[in-house]
């Protein structure tokens, strides 16, 4: 837009809230994509279920990249699906969120083997990892909740979403 | 007027909420009717029967909680038993682990049929089921916390026997459970079998008659509901089945309502077992009196120079097999899971096969789903009940 | 019919073909020879009853001879009986005939021991690669493949 890349919109009191506003929608509302690699999506899917419910935080799980603004990368990742999840990110609108759930999507876990990448963040810009052979659900909640912390903490997140500077992020 | 006879292909999966997982699929379609199906597996190949060669024979076991990751304790005791088998200690094992590991893996059994049935009816549109479904499993999953500490990948059977005796008061828990089990799949009738939508969606799609269903190798559930009176629980029984009064349902009508009706009928039956089990249930030892290859009583490690050695030796370098190979075959809550092991009188086994029901069965869904519609792939897929992790291992 | 009962059918029929028959846990194997495995396949399958191959794997013997076994485990649906079928196979010539036509199951085994083992089957309709990516290099669940792929060092712990 013809903005130096650095330049932002400053921290006064406007824009200070601004961003304020728009960080505190983007984090309350959180779209998860469903995109269960392994024994984590089925936690994944039990935290959408009945008694953990993730609903009520708004989040709702969305089946198409274009609609979701998180990844959460829940399961193992092998060598075959690593382009598949490079494409679905790259498909995701700005601004994206990757969470690496469990142990095989941070560091590949016990398959130290020929066909799995060890971690996703070789690939991928990782804000939240979740530790857990699988996870609890809970505490997925606990990292959903921090990414939400993460969010809120953004700075120039108004300027970026109109075009000016890029979002801060001080975490 | 010429008539377009192109197909269109398209590419479902890997990344789509109803294949089950990281399934690939690609369609040829003439219209809305499927010409060809080709499914690409191998999103998941983690390379677990590679990783066993580098295991010792107790480092397997939780390896095999991540193949069927829906039936963790089914995978369990499948590899416990095949490991027994090749040791020759199968008689050894006391009463009341055997008892145990039947409750658990039937409680396996009515877990992972509660996942099959909720995305099942969630895929074909029932959001309704999904929710009750899971409220049921996560009773399951208590249950499992309670017994091995994990709420999924459970690591709870050993070689020889149980990690743990069941902590007190659990029995009750799990009788309440099984006891309400059957009003609960009533519940999920009154949802779906008289349903108009469900019938219109299930009957008659995906029909395989018998003959093509044991060639293509389907086994399990899928199989029973072709009309095939087959259960290895009751025909090639493991672990004390044979002591047990359950019945195996049938359905002839071949096709994904039978196979719904078959399962649901299974969890019924899982419930009469666990409560007969229950029943059963009397306290003594949990593991096999085999000191090279289960691990001592700990008040044995600390005061005895035996226990100690033999503490030392099991957890050090693990027990060796002699030479020879066996298969083993349960049946799991997906059909016939068979591991192949292959001993060379090392303290790791030099080939550690699985056979994954789900891999067969899902080599039946080209010729389920061809000449048929679109939408009947996904009521299909659901109907087989697959788990990419014991597809691609 | 025992399994005392098939094999002597089977040796009856084939006996140039058995080169061993071995029992061990309870468990029948018959070592045959890979040319005639398509023939013995049928004649279990249409004489013997068993229809259902439970399953077919490759096992690598690194060092000895010859390297490679195929194991069919085949299951009588009927009789309730297992045997087990083995192929020795060279790893100069790691072929053999493909069983797909006798029970339909065996083409994606097949792949799958193609795939993993690199043995290739004769004559079977779409030999691929199964589970590893088409591009693949080597064969992993040979026993000189390293368990972290050639390119990659094992993870040796925390350097600290």
């Amino acid at each position: 837009m013809g903005v130096e890349q650095s330049k932002t919109l400053g921290g006064g009191f406007i824009t200070t809230s601004l961003d304020k506003l728009v960080n505190w929608s983007r984090s309350r509302s959180l779209w998860p994509m469903t995109f269960g690699l392994a024994c984590c999506a089925i936690e994944m899917m039990a935290a959408g279920a009945s008694r953990f419910d993730l609903d009520r935080m708004g989040i709702l799980f969305r089946a198409s990249p274009r609609q979701a603004d998180v990844i959460i990368i829940a399961g193992t990742v092998t060598k075959k699906m690593l382009p598949v999840i490079k494409t679905v990110y790259e498909q995701m609108p700005e601004p994206r969120y990757v969470i690496a759930m469990g142990a095989c999507a941070s560091s590949g876990g016990v398959f130290d083997t020929y066909s799995v990448v060890q971690g996703i963040d070789e690939h991928l810009p990782v804000d939240v990892y979740i530790p857990g052979c699988p996870p609890r659900p809970e505490g997925l909640l606990y990292g959903l909740m921090k990414l939400q912390e993460k969010i809120m903490k953004e700075r120039n997140s108004f300027g970026a979403a109109i075009g000016i500077g890029e979002v801060v992020n001080e975490a | 007027m010429a008539v377009n006879t192109e197909t269109m292909t398209i590419n479902m999966g890997p990344q789509h909420p109803s294949t089950h997982g990281v399934l690939q699929l690609i369609l040829e379609l003439d219209g809305e009717v499927v010409q060809k199906a080709t499914p690409h597996i191998g999103f998941l190949h983690r390379g677990t029967e590679k990783l066993s060669e580098y295991r010792t024979y107790h480092q397997v076991i939780p390896l095999t909680d991540r193949l069927d990751y829906l039936a963790p304790m089914s995978n369990n005791l499948g590899y416990v038993l095949a490991v027994e088998k090749l040791l020759g200690i199968t008689d050894e094992i006391p009463e009341r682990a055997k008892q145990i590991r039947v409750i658990m893996a039937e409680l396996t059994r009515l877990k992972s049929h509660l996942v099959w049935l909720a995305c099942h009816a969630l895929d074909i549109g029932a959001m309704t089921v999904f929710l009750y479904c899971f409220r049921e499993r996560e009773s399951v999953m208590d249950i499992y916390e309670k017994v091995s500490g994990a709420r999924m990948t459970s690591n709870y059977f050993r070689v020889g026997g149980l990690s743990d005796d069941l902590p007190d008061g659990l029995d009750k828990e799990i009788r309440a459970f099984a006891e309400s089990m059957p009003g609960h799949v009533d519940t999920y009738e009154g949802l779906l079998t008289g349903n108009k939508i469900w019938q219109m969606r299930t009957k008659g799609v995906g029909v395989i008659s018998a003959e093509a269903a044991i060639d293509i190798g389907i086994t399990g559930a899928s199989l029973r509901g072709s009309g095939v009176d087959w259960d290895l629980r009751r025909d090639n029984p493991y672990c004390g089945y044979e002591d047990y009064d359950f019945e195996v349902p049938v359905r002839e009508e071949c096709d994904t309502f039978a196979r719904y009706k078959v399962r649901l009928d299974e969890m019924r039956q899982s419930s009469r077992i666990i409560l007969q089990a229950l029943d059963k249930l009397k306290p003594g030892p949990i593991l096999a009196d085999c000191p090279k290859v289960c691990l001592p009583d700990k008040k044995d490690v600390v005061n005895t120079i035996e226990g100690l050695i033999h503490h030392f030796k099991i957890v050090s370098e693990g027990f060796s097999p002699e030479p020879g190979e066996i298969y083993q075959g349960i049946e799991a809550p997906k059909g016939e899971l068979g591991y192949y092991l292959v001993s060379d009188g090392s303290p790791m086994p030099l080939r550690m096969r699985i056979r994954g029901p789900s891999f067969v069965n899902l080599q039946a869904l080209p010729q389920m789903v061809e000449g048929k519609l679109l939408a009947d792939v996904i009521a299909v897929i659901g109907t087989l009940d697959i788990v990419l992790g014991e597809i691609d291992r | 019919m025992s399994d005392q009962a098939i094999v002597e059918k089977l040796k009856a029929k084939f006996s140039a073909a058995v080169l061993d028959v071995a029992e061990y846990r309870g468990e029948t194997t018959v070592t045959v020879e890979k040319e005639s495995i398509v023939e013995i396949g049928t004649f279990l399958r249409d004489d013997c009853g068993y229809n259902l191959l439970s399953d077919l794997c490759g096992v690598d013997y690194l060092g000895k001879s010859p390297r490679f076994m195929v194991v069919y485990n085949l299951y009588n649906i009927t009789t309730k009986q297992r045997l087990r079928v083995k192929v020795p196979v060279e790893e100069q010539d790691a072929k053999v005939d493909t069983v797909s036509g006798v029970w339909g199951t065996a083409n994606w085994h097949e792949r799958e021991c193609w795939d993993l083992m690199g043995i290739s089957f004769n004559d079977h309709p779409d030999l691929r690669r199964i589970l590893m990516p088409a591009d693949w290099q080597g064969h992993p669940l040979r026993k000189d493949y390293p368990l972290q792929g050639p390119d990659r060092e094992p993870y040796q712990g925390r350097l600290s």
